[in-house]
């Protein structure tokens, strides 16, 4: 244990025990954050392909997307930044319909996601699959807001919130990980808000 | 309507460097603007910064609970000290901490220093739009600027309740940057927000814009420079401090 900081005690101890350490309840806000000016990109020139490690690579587009079964997440998001926004709900389908047509071959053991600005972040496959992660394109009911990542972002709310690329455009399956936009600069890989692995060596 | 072009965003400056957690001993404590602390670091085996990096201070509580933040690094890399400056939150944490009880003497734990996006590479033409304490990574690169006799690279604009609490005020102004405030008219410039015109002149084909300040300021000012026609893949952003 590092030595105590002095005169430091800590604030909020009595903390919802839904937060992860560091983190503090942003409330009703949903702060925008990103390293890059938001792109506007509309519904019908926007898809979604994934490709790669794959046995049929597929592209969806708006429409052929809006057609797959739906599925939704309520729940808590988390960014590195350190504010938690509880009860969320977003609704788009699950990346496993997706990869369950593309069928990912036995060497893919990771995904890149990239957005339709260049950003990527990397992931291990185990994270996006088994009802973990979603490409949505609603908040709340309303369309995903573009400072947001309208009109269609990735969704993986259980690692921090630079995972769920904003504006998604591709998921890659690969066989060896590769680090991804904030990765390569200096966060960490996997970004566990649990075990705050915020950087890399954290 | 136009579709953006793709851009790859890339690792920044190539091999931006990065160290581990150290030691940093407190060499000096000022408080030079309301509500701010500036604080000089001696930090032990220290990793040599790029203007633009940010370090993590670490805080720990006897019962072994830590709080960490981040903190842009405002010196130059040859500066034997880390300086750090930091606006305190009224209802923060570590902010408030650092401004009202860290002392000369005292022992932090840092990290850093910590990115390769936002960072200048000392010889690029610059564009540097800050809003309040969003300046700190300037002033680094401001810094460096002048030990290497290239502040004709950089343009600096700043966004301001009032003068009085600019950090680095006297640096800023004297280095030509614009100083906007919002809160109280300067000269024949009526109190009002940062706006395009603002940036006309300083903006030049060429330059990378590198933008600083709160979520909301930050957004704010990507905007404008999309509007002046600035090309998306020239805008680097950092986002610190409340949001809204
Ligand atoms: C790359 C980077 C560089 C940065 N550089 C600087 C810098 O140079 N200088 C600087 O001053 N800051 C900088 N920051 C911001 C800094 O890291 C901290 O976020 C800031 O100091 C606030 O930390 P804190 O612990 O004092 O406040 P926190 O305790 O984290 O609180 C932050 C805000 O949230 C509010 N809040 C806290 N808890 C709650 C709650 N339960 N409900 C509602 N609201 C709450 C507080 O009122 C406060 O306004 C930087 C951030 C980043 C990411």
């Amino acid at each position: 244990m590092p030595t105590p900081t002095r005169g430091f005690l800590g604030r909020r101890r009595d903390r919802d025990p839904r937060l992860p350490p560091g983190q503090y309840d942003v409330g009703a806000d949903w702060p925008v954050l990103t390293a890059e000016a938001a792109p506007r990109i509309t519904p019908e020139t926007w898809s979604i392909t994934v490709d790669g490690r794959v046995e049929s690579p597929t592209t969806w587009s708006w429409a052929e997307a809006h057609r797959l079964p739906p599925s939704e997440y309520r729940g808590d998001i988390h960014c590195v930044t350190t504010w938690s926004k509880f009860d969320t709900h977003f609704a788009g389908v699950s990346v496993d319909t997706l990869l369950a047509a593309a069928r990912p071959t036995a060497e893919a053991g990771f995904v890149m996601a990239t957005s339709k600005t260049g950003y990527t972040t990397n992931l291990p496959l185990a994270d996006v699959t088994g009802g973990k992660a979603w490409i949505v394109w609603e908040f709340d009911g309303r369309p995903l807001p573009v400072e947001h990542g309208g009109p269609v972002r990735l969704l993986v709310p259980h690692l921090y919130f630079w995972k769920s690329a904003k504006w998604i455009t591709r998921l890659t399956l690969l066989a060896r990980d590769q680090p991804g936009f904030w990765e390569q600069n200096g966060y960490h890989d996997r970004g566990d808000p649990w075990r705050q692995q915020r950087y890399q060596g954290d | 309507m136009t579709e953006p072009e793709s851009v790859v965003l890339g690792a920044g400056v190539a091999g931006a460097p990065s160290g581990g957690w150290r030691t940093a001993t407190v060499a000096g404590v000022r408080r030079p603007v309301p509500r701010s602390v500036q604080l000089r670091l001696d930090v032990a085996d220290r990793v040599d910064h790029l203007p633009g990096q940010h370090y993590v201070v670490r805080l720990t509580a006897p019962d072994g609970y830590t709080a960490q933040r981040s903190y842009s690094v405002a010196s130059a890399p040859g500066d034997p000290l880390v300086e750090l400056f930091v606006e305190r939150l009224p209802d923060g944490e570590v902010s408030t901490h650092l401004a009202d009880v860290v002392e000369p003497g005292d022992v932090l734990e840092v990290r850093g220093p910590i990115g390769g996006w936002f960072v200048w590479d000392g010889v690029s033409p610059a564009l540097l739009v800050a809003g309040g304490s969003g300046v700190v990574p300037f002033v680094s690169m401001l810094r460096t600027a002048r030990a290497l006799g290239r502040t004709d690279l950089l343009r600096i604009a700043v966004s301001v309740r009032t003068l009085e609490e600019l950090p680095y005020a006297g640096e800023l102004v004297d280095a030509g940057a614009l100083v906007v405030t919002t809160r109280e008219s300067r000269g024949i410039r009526p109190a009002g927000r940062l706006a395009a015109e603002d940036l006309v002149p300083l903006w030049e084909p060429g330059q990378t814009a590198f933008v600083c300040g709160s979520a909301s300021f930050a957004d704010a000012a990507g905007r404008l420079l999309l509007g002046l026609g600035v090309a998306p893949r020239d805008i680097r952003i950092e986002q610190f401090g409340p949001t809204g």
